[in-house]
């Protein structure tokens, strides 16, 4: 019986259920629409990592994670080391250069590249042909609106596009390694050396040897990138701004089910003076509003991961190369646990001004 | 008809409201005796206490002195929640204004006293009947806003006896009904009292409604002060 009162009361008044699912649903968007975020950048770095076909990548001693960016500090002396190490079948250089964050360009040797990866699968055009030419993947190239024989302007300077690949391997914006090692006046030097083996199985064997002979260069196995790329994330705060977003989420949930939930219980003065006179305890007002606060934090829930599926098209449509966004789907329940906290406590100070109404007074309300 | 037995009891009832810092007397030391299965009829002008005395003997608000028992239950010493207790099942009111939950059905506006009464949701055989004498049977299913004033009325009527109370409060019941739905309401009331020995106590303004009692009680300024 509490439940159908609580739903007619939700469907009495459908704007304010509407605009209450919605002011509850932004702070799970914002929630959802972050760790969707973080997921879909980590997956995306890791695949496009794992394109390379590589099976091992050593960084310079300065690096502080597998894939973060800062000078090129290795010699390109240790491509011709490494190549001659056991079970290594081939190594490629790449030099990293952020652009606009998250974006870094790429300088790779295409035939380097070539014959790690396999090659790139050019949807027009093709390799570089001049020093300042670029290869973008149709993502880049959709979010810049860019063709083939376009000018494009990268790192204060025109460069020419050559090719539009598939993507998936590497950055999104690759061009001739020599060049952009002149750029960051790092003629010679690297930012990452890629090594792929024999076979697969080696890794560990061959990680474990170049760990004897590198000691103070920081070693990663493709497989234990992920691991890798997620402390990485955290190493940049981000699990603690999702926990104050979570906080935010709570405090809005909270306040906005307070109000929401006092107006309604001014607005029905009246009908509870009438439980009342029907023998209605404190504990039955009380549950009624509490009950009503949680489904609209359910619908609050409800709303928000609808609007994280708006905001992934809206963000994949506007910024296809910079940003990623999948559906976490396990976070849903975290969202709706912090939603239906918020809305608990914004249900105590109306539920118990509700309870301690006077029966008589609430019955002469108008 | 009454049966004897006095099932309220009202003796040297005082109650007195605190409005801002003064004192304001609503009832004066009032003297009542109801037999069960009787209908009384309260009237009396605006202020005399009448409304007071009924929200006493309903356990809507406490006595400030004086005793008062309703069915066996002496209300001056029972708790806020012993008297939440009382209106579950002693007490049925029915007020001027409806007072039917707007967003719920006829059907949903009586079940919903059964389930605050702690019983089934579907009532007995016996309320069936009376649902057929109130004449609502068929107009269950609509909310408030779809009846008229007097098909409210006796939806008030149904709720405030679904649980089968011992006391039935009346407070104006057709103080906003025209003259047809006047004498219904006054009929059924008659007839609850008449079929199925209910005990009534109707507050009233109008002399006609008064004479459906089987006594009229007269208060003027928070007394007693005729009965007939």
């Amino acid at each position: 019986m509490i439940a159908k009162i609580v739903l007619e009361n939700l469907k009495h008044k459908p704007m304010r259920s509407l605009l209450s699912f919605l002011l509850i649903g932004v702070p799970v968007t914002l929630i959802l629409t972050l760790v969707g975020l973080s997921h879909g950048m980590l997956a995306d770095s890791e695949r496009r990592t794992r394109g390379t076909g590589a099976d091992i990548l050593v960084r310079g001693s300065n690096a502080r994670t597998a894939l973060s960016t800062g000078p090129a500090t290795l010699s390109e002396k240790f491509l011709d080391f490494l190549a001659h190490q056991p079970h290594v079948q081939s190594v490629m250089g790449v030099i990293t250069h952020s652009i606009e964050l998250p974006l870094v360009v790429n300088g790779v040797d295409l035939d380097q590249f070539n014959r790690m990866s396999g090659g790139l699968q050019y949807l027009s055009g093709g390799g570089f042909q001049g020093p300042y030419d670029v290869i973008l993947d149709r993502y880049y190239a959709d979010q810049k609106k860019k063709h083939v024989g376009d000018p494009i302007e990268l790192m204060n300077r025109p460069w020419h596009v050559c090719g539009i690949v598939d993507g998936g391997k590497l950055a999104h914006v690759l061009v001739p390694l020599k060049t952009l090692q002149m750029l960051d006046s790092a003629t010679g030097k690297l930012s990452v050396i890629y090594l792929k083996l024999d076979n697969p199985a080696n890794t560990e064997m061959v990680k474990a040897a170049l760990d004897q002979q590198l000691p103070d260069y920081p070693i990663w196995s493709i497989a234990d990138l992920t691991s890798q790329l997620q402390e990485g994330l955290n190493n940049q705060g981000l699990n603690d701004f999702i926990a104050v977003v979570m906080g935010i989420g709570v405090v809005i949930g909270f306040a906005v089910v307070c109000l929401s939930m006092y107006m309604a219980v001014l607005q029905r003065t009246r009908e509870i003076g009438i439980l009342k006179s029907l023998g209605g305890s404190k504990l039955f007002i009380a549950q009624i509003i509490w009950l009503e606060a949680l489904l609209l934090g359910v619908g609050g829930t409800v709303f928000g991961i609808l609007m994280s599926y708006a905001a992934r098209w809206a963000i994949v449509t506007l910024k296809p190369a910079s940003f990623q966004v999948e559906i976490v789907y396990y976070w849903w329940p975290i969202a709706a646990a912090i939603t239906l906290i918020g809305a608990s406590l914004g249900a105590l100070y109306p539920g118990l001004s509700a309870a301690r109404h006077d029966p008589i007074e609430a019955l002469a309300y108008e | 008809m009454s049966d004897g037995r006095a099932i309220i009891e009202v003796q040297q009832l005082e109650k007195i409201y605190r409005v801002g810092k003064v004192d304001v007397p609503a009832l004066r030391g009032v003297e009542l005796s109801v037999q069960a299965g009787e209908f009384l009829s309260i009237v009396g002008p605006s202020g005399s206490g009448k409304s007071t005395l009924f929200h006493i003997i309903g356990g809507l608000t406490p006595p400030t002195s004086g005793r008062v028992r309703v069915d066996g239950n002496d209300l001056a010493a029972m708790s806020d929640a012993d008297r939440t207790r009382l209106r579950r099942r002693t007490v049925g009111f029915v007020f001027q204004k409806f007072n039917l939950l707007p967003n719920l059905t006829a059907r949903d506006n009586i079940a919903v006293a059964r389930h605050i009464a702690g019983l089934d949701r579907k009532p007995t055989p016996q309320f069936e009947e009376i649902l057929q004498l109130l004449g609502i049977a068929s107009r269950l299913d609509h909310k408030p806003n779809a009846l008229s004033g007097g098909e409210q009325q006796r939806i008030a009527i149904a709720r405030a006896i679904v649980n089968h109370p011992a006391i039935l409060l009346a407070d104006e019941p057709t103080g906003n009904l025209d003259t047809e739905n006047s004498k219904a309401v006054l009929e059924i009331l008659r007839d609850l009292n008449e079929r199925m020995g209910q005990t009534v106590l109707m507050i009233t303004h109008n002399p006609e409604a008064a004479a459906y009692g089987h006594h009229t009680v007269h208060m003027r300024d928070g007394r007693i002060i005729e009965k007939s």
